[in-house]
Order: C-alpha cells, then structure tokens, then sequence
C-alpha cells in the first residue's frame, strides 16, 4: 500500500478527474457526432416542407409544429397549476401531515416513468374523458409530468426572496395575497421564468408520453384543432430510426439534430437567465 | 361604501386563496388519480389469469393462443439492465460529483456543471438513436457476438443517463455538508483527500444514497432508448450479452398495437402498476435518506 498520503491524494484526484472525464467527453462527442452528420440535412425545405413518399422524402415541417403545439398546450395546463402549488407550499402550507403529504406526492411524481404517464393519459383522457388521441390530451398528459419541475423551480425560486421583503409588505398594511403578489413573485419572476423554461424543453423531448395520447406516425398535415393528431419531432425520429427501413441517414441525423438544437437552445436560454439574474440580485 | 369594497376584496383573495390550496394539494389528487386508473385497466388482467402466474409466469407470448403472460422475464430484463446501469453510473457518478465539489474550482467547476446539464437535457430518444449508430455496432464487433443490441448496450447508455442526476444529487449533498467539518480535519494536518474521505463523504452519506436511489429510479423507468438499444426478446437472458426487453420497452412497444379492452391491453396497464408501485418505492427510500439526514 502507499503510504505517503500526498501521493495517495494525487492518485484518488487523479481517479475522481478521470470519471468526471467520461461522463462529460462523451457528451461533447455525441454533439459533435450529431453536428457532423446532420448539418448537410438542414435547409430551409427540410424545415418547412411536408414529408413525402412515406416519410422518404420531403420535409419535417409538421412534426416541428406538432412539437410546438405540445409544448405550448403543456404550459398553459402546467404553468398555472405549478406555480399555485408551489405558492401554497412556500407561502401558506403548515408543517404538518398533509404538506409532508403533497411534499411526497411531488417527488413522486417526478419520479413515475414516462412510459407510465403514457398509460395513464391513454385512460383518463383519451379512454375515460373521450378526447381520442389529440393534442389535448397529449398536452394535459405532459403537462402533468412537467408539474414537478415547475413546482420545485418555483420553490426555490420563492425561497430565495428574503422574509423581511414580506414583513415589511405586511406590516405596511398590505393582506397576504397583495404581498404575494406585489412583494414576493415580482422577485421570484426570473426564477419561475428558468423553471418554465426547463419544463418546455423536458416536454419537447419526450416521447413515451406522447405515444399513445397523440402522436401520429405519419400525417403530412397540420391540425385543425385540438382534437386531431399531431406527428411531434421526437416520435418522428423514433419512426424513422426503427420502423421504416430505407431511410437516408443524414435525414435521420437532421431529425435529430433540429430536436437537439431545439431542446439545448431552451436549455441555454434557461442557464444564461439564471446567470444574468443572480448577479443582477441586490439582496 | 369602503366597508363594502373592502368586502368585495376579502371575497376575491379568499377565492385566490382557496384556488392556490387546491392547486397544492393537487399532486396528491394526481398520484391517487394515476393509481386509481392503472389499477381500473390493469387489475382486469387478474380475472383471466392468476396474480402469481402473472408476476412469476416465465413465459410472455402476449399474441399466441393461448396467449401467455408472464412478466418474469420482463422483470429479469429490466433486473440485469437496471443492475449493469448502477454498478457502471454509481461510482463514475459519485467520483464525478466529489471531483466537482471538492477538487475543481472556478471556471472548470462551471464548465463541468454544464456539460452534465447539458447531458441531462439530451431527449432520451436522441440518445437511444446515437446508441443505436454507435454503441451498438461497437458492441456487435468488439465481443463477437451476433447482434450488438443487448442488454449490455442498454446498461452502458442508461449508466449515461442516470449519471446527470446521480452527479446533481450527490454534488447537492456534499455542498450542504457544513464547511467547518472539513476545515477542521484539515486543521489536524490531513489532507484534502483524507478530509474528503474521512469526513466530508460520510457527512453526505444519507444524501449520496438518495441520488442512489433516483439515479435507479431513473434508469428503470427509463424506456425509448432501452426500446431502441436492447433487442427487445421478451426472454429470461443467461447472459449480459443476450437481448433483453424491459417493463418500460414492453409497454412502449406493445400498446400501440393491443386491441382495446383485450387481456394484451389489461396486462400491460398491468405492467404499469408493477413500474408505479417499484418507483414509488425507490423514491419513497430516497426520501426517507434525505430526511434521516435532516435529523
């Protein structure tokens, strides 16, 4: 054994940097990767046309506005109810059973599969509600899934805004309600606002909970309403990666990098508003 | 006049308030919702067949007559899948997590920070189709085996996975571990890796257990690239180099297909039950680490 604890820790922080290497070198190899074969793929009829000839040639436009109708259908359904929830637990909840209750709930939540939430969406809302597979209901099933994120984002972010910032808002006469809303979530904004973010993207790219409640294999049209089907960027990529033979790889690697880049964007929009308003913070 | 507006304000943030506590207790309502509606689907399965013949029948051949329902090799799948993924992701990502906390600092602590967060936003499907293009032909040659799509490949691109937040969680636990423990084994002459192993990793020893546990909840419910990656043989494997199919990928993969109403259908609601009852479960063991820590 080495006995010389200086050479022993060289050799551990040795160790410790050659793990950190290998989960995060393939991260930048994979987006490399990515890159490289996708780019030819991208022009501007790849991103605006319809597919054609089963899915063979042609465009990925309504798989990108399917992608977009999800996501903004999840955020009208999660946004409210996240923020409310986390407001009830920040603000109002006691420390008793019932907010241990919901605490646990919560984290269970963030902790179903997603192929799970496919299920359930598949009986409440296109089953038991009678919605069919539709954006509704693929909306209202990723909704569900990202309202722990929202949740959680919101709570921290609540957190963080200082108590004397109510005391004094109380204290001046204002009720409760009006100090939450005048006092507490103007401060909370940005923190909210990355959460939001975080849960868009997460619900972009997710494909087990569409797969049942709305996603359409190939339909070379966009919706009229909520009730129809959509195709949706990150199922499209699954179709065409396994279920149809004879497709040309850089279309498959343009799938997936238009899914990336649409996921990451959102992901660094997030990080830099984080950044920006942590260091704008006064207290 | 102003008695009445007054009035007419208490009514409405009455009404806000009474919203923003049914909003709270709203995830409770969901979780019991979910239960309530996989076991409406999924407990019909048990009026054709058995309980025990469901969880222990080693035989899935949901589509032959008779058709056969047995989620054992389902389990096994998703078992060895679930196994090679941990023994992989456990120690690359609490190594990880150390080396960011504790050894790296400054501008490099950022920079590594967001490769993993960049690596946890990567859609799973994503990742199964790289894995698919990369991993799998890489496996097929390099072991001389058949097919590279096995549960082997399923664990190396799931360990990917559920690193992210084996790394986050773990990193959280050591960064909540109060700086005056380590300072004060420094201060009787260790080193910073004596300290870091004697003190600080114990410290956090609750909190690393519940990125543990998340990171495995995470890997188990895990189910485009498994899909994609692991062959998708619905049979009990001898071997990590076998294909497999996993509770997630059976769901996934067969719903799409079943005849609504029919025992294929119930039975995978099912399965859903199993997925729901195992990660409740895990999350359940990762909240209690957390808060044993608390006290």
């Amino acid at each position: 054994m080495i006995r010389n604890p200086y050479i022993k820790e060289k050799i551990a922080f040795a160790v410790l940097f050659a793990a950190t290497v290998i989960v995060v070198l393939p991260v930048i190899l994979i987006l490399f990767f990515i890159i490289q074969h996708g780019w030819n793929a991208i022009s501007w009829e790849f991103l605006t046309q319809m597919p054609r000839k089963g899915m063979r040639e042609g465009g990925i436009f309504p798989a990108i506005v399917g992608t977009l109708y999800l996501v903004l259908g999840t955020l009208l359904f999660a946004l409210p109810l996240g923020v409310m929830s986390a407001i009830y637990l920040t603000e109002y909840a006691k420390d008793n059973w019932l907010t241990r209750l919901v605490k646990l709930a919560i984290i269970n939540l963030a902790g179903v599969p997603s192929v799970v939430y496919g299920l359930f969406g598949l009986g409440i809302f296109v089953m038991f509600l009678k919605f069919g597979a539709s954006i509704l209901a693929g909306s209202l099933t990723l909704a569900i899934m990202v309202v722990p994120i929202i949740i959680t984002t919101t709570r921290e972010a609540l957190d963080s805004v200082p108590q004397s910032f109510r005391q004094v808002s109380l204290s001046l006469g204002a009720s409760k309600w009006d100090t939450i809303r005048h006092a507490v979530l103007p401060h909370a904004m940005p923190g909210i606002l990355t959460g939001m973010i975080l849960a868009v993207s997460r619900a972009a790219g997710e494909t087990a909970p569409i797969l049942f409640t709305v996603a359409a294999f190939y339909l070379p049209k966009l919706p009229h309403s909520v009730f129809d089907q959509v195709m949706a960027l990150p199922y499209h990529l699954y179709v065409i990666s396994t279920q149809v033979p004879n497709i040309k790889l850089e279309v498959r690697y343009g799938t997936a990098l238009v899914l990336l880049m649409i996921v990451l964007t959102m992901n660094g929009v997030a990080i830099v508003l984080r950044a920006h308003f942590r260091k704008k913070k006064k207290w | 006049m102003l008695k009445r507006r007054w009035s007419a304000k208490r009514l409405k943030e009455a009404a806000i308030e009474k919203c923003i506590y049914l909003s709270g207790i709203t995830s409770i309502v969901l979780v019991a919702l979910i239960f309530i509606f996989l076991a409406k689907e999924g407990f019909a399965i048990f009026r054709t067949i058995g309980f025990g013949d469901f969880l222990l029948g080693s035989s899935w051949y949901p589509i032959s007559t008779p058709a056969k329902f047995g989620i054992l090799p389902l389990m096994a799948g998703s078992l060895l899948v679930t196994l090679g993924a941990t023994l992989i992701a456990v120690p690359i990502g609490i190594a990880s997590a150390v080396y960011i906390s504790e050894v790296a600092s400054g501008k490099i602590k950022e920079i590594l920070k967001s490769g993993i967060e960049l690596l946890a936003a990567i859609p799973s499907v994503v990742l199964g189709f790289i894995g698919m293009m990369t991993l799998v032909p890489w496996v097929k040659s390099t072991f001389h085996i058949p097919t590279g799509l096995t549960a082997f490949s399923g664990a190396v691109m799931l360990a990917f996975m559920a690193t992210p937040t084996i790394v986050s969680i773990a990193e959280d636990a050591l960064n909540a571990v109060p700086r005056r423990y380590k300072e004060a084994a420094l201060a009787l002459g260790s080193t910073r890796w004596q300290a870091i192993w004697r003190v600080v990793l114990p410290a956090a020893s609750s909190g690393i257990v519940a990125a543990v546990m998340l990171g495995i909840g995470r890997v188990i419910g895990e189910t485009m690239a498994v899909m994609m990656i692991t062959g998708n043989a619905a049979r009990i494997p001898d071997s990590i180099f076998q294909p497999v199919r996993t509770l997630t990928a059976t769901i996934a993969a067969e719903m799409g297909e079943t005849v609504r109403g029919s025992d294929h259908y119930f039975a995978l609601f099912a399965i859903g039950i199993v997925l729901f009852i195992i990660t409740f479960f895990i999350n359940l063991i990762a909240d209690l680490a957390v808060h044993h820590k608390a006290k």
